[in-house]
């Protein structure tokens, strides 16, 4: 399959990114790994006329340590989030999640904030990344601008990022000594999420102290599971008070039907799931 | 019409350098421009793995960038894996243990073991069945494929077309 042709660049800067990016008018596509984006066009469902290729722009690549936060370049392949000291130490979620996407030749070539502004509601990154209430920082023609993970996701494939802006890295908050998991549902490997649950728990003692949820393909966009957030904190860590908090995990949702399972049936998912991630993520 | 670029990519250790159309995917590239036709296409959407080369040492679907993308980078092909004459020990391996039926995804299968191999030396089966997901065999099976790659991380293959007797025993037990 061979996709409608196009005029290609590479800019070498963000700025310059930024200038190509305002004068290709609206027909334009920023191209990150390309493992979503390339798929699309070959299929001739995207046919845009201009491409803009970020790959070269290696200001836009790797872990940064900001002290309380970690700030990700947004072009970061998800094969190093997974295996990133620095995300191993302070944000394990984000590298349990990312070692789940796709297959390991997808997670080489995919990137981090691609992957974020394609907010597929069945992708495993959005979750994670709201649940750890991250920061988003987007370049555009009047300079930056940051954008609250809460606030990012807006729908079906859709976020904040405006036309003519790029979103540079992503700024996650450290979750030092937290246990983290993902769990994630799918009938076969490599394929996307039924549905799957991001989990971060703070343990004191035998107590839950915190804890965060994040819940991918409930809804168009990833949710975070508060009334389960709420049930866990100060309980004590226990299976039974796990299950019972986790028995909350669908409110507030509102899955889609389709072939790999109707609503109530992802409803229950998010439940179970829930239970286990927790479950996983605490230690138990 | 959009405008060619021109790339300059080393290929199995060969500097190449071409004008090409910015939608020409690398691996019609590395097959119709190049003539490296022991990379394969085949399901073209990213799910077989069939086409898979490394870039930079590590694995890509050949079908999933486009050459453009590869400008300046180094590409290893199927072509590219053995040595002065002689098969990698992971294509021994394949060929000892019977790895293979109709061979279609054969390229794609040990370019994708060996980037495992590179990420972990000594995986285990797990490890093995995960690191392999995103290639798709229809025919043989995934189990000698595993031994196969077993064997090549064990180092009980040899390249005068012997395997040691655990090796042996192992593709015995599933043939």
């Amino acid at each position: 399959m061979i996709p409608s042709a196009f005029d290609y660049a590479a800019p070498a800067t963000v700025a310059e990114a930024l200038g190509l990016l305002a004068a290709a008018g609206d027909d334009v596509k920023l191209l990150a790994g390309g493992q979503s984006l390339i798929p699309v066009m070959k299929l001739r469902l995207a046919d845009p006329a201009m491409v803009i290729d970020l790959g070269r722009i290696g200001e836009l690549s790797g872990v940064r340590d900001d002290g309380d936060a970690l700030t990700i370049g947004a072009m970061t392949p998800h094969h190093q989030i997974a295996t990133d000291p620095l995300i191993a130490a302070h944000v394990p979620l984000l590298a349990k999640a990312a070692a789940t996407v796709a297959d390991p030749q997808v997670r080489h070539r995919g990137t981090f904030g691609g992957a974020l502004v394609h907010a597929d509601p069945a992708g495993d990154l959005p979750a994670p990344v709201l649940a750890a209430e991250a920061t988003f920082i987007l370049a555009g023609p009047d300079g930056e601008r940051r954008v609250a993970a809460a606030d990012f996701f807006q729908g079906y494939f859709t976020t904040a990022v405006d036309d003519g802006e790029i979103l540079t890295h992503i700024r996650v908050p450290k979750y030092t000594g937290w246990g983290a998991h993902y769990e994630k549902f799918t009938r076969v490997a490599q394929q996307w999420s039924i549905v799957a649950v991001a989990a971060m728990v703070r343990v004191e003692g035998g107590t839950i102290a915190e804890a965060r949820i994040g819940l991918t393909n409930m809804a168009s966009t990833p949710l975070r599971a508060t009334a389960v957030e709420q049930a866990l904190a100060g309980a004590p860590l226990t299976r039974e008070t796990i299950a019972a908090a986790s028995a909350h995990a669908a409110e507030g949702t509102d899955p889609a039907s389709d072939l790999n399972g109707d609503a109530a049936y992802r409803r229950h998912l998010a439940e179970v799931l829930t239970k286990r991630a927790v479950i996983a993520a605490a230690g138990l | 019409m959009a405008s060619s670029k021109t790339i300059t990519v080393e290929v199995d250790d060969v500097s190449y350098t071409d004008d090409v159309e910015p939608r020409l995917l690398l691996v019609q590239y590395l097959r119709e421009r190049l003539g490296k036709t022991g990379t394969l296409i085949g399901c073209d959407t990213t799910n077989c793995g069939a086409c898979t080369v490394h870039l930079d040492g590590a694995s890509v679907k050949s079908c999933t960038m486009f050459a453009v993308q590869a400008d300046g980078h180094s590409v290893t092909t199927i072509e590219g894996l053995a040595r002065d004459g002689k098969l990698a020990p992971l294509q021994q391996a394949f060929h000892q243990c019977h790895a293979l039926q109709c061979g279609f995804c054969t390229p794609g299968m040990i370019m994708q073991s060996a980037s495992l191999l590179d990420e972990n030396p000594h995986p285990t089966e797990q490890e093995i069945r995960d690191g392999l997901e995103g290639n798709l065999c229809r025919c043989t099976g995934y189990q000698n494929i595993v031994a196969a790659v077993q064997a090549a991380a064990d180092g009980t293959v040899s390249l005068d077309g012997t395997v040691s007797s655990d090796s042996e025993a192992e593709t015995a037990g599933v043939a």
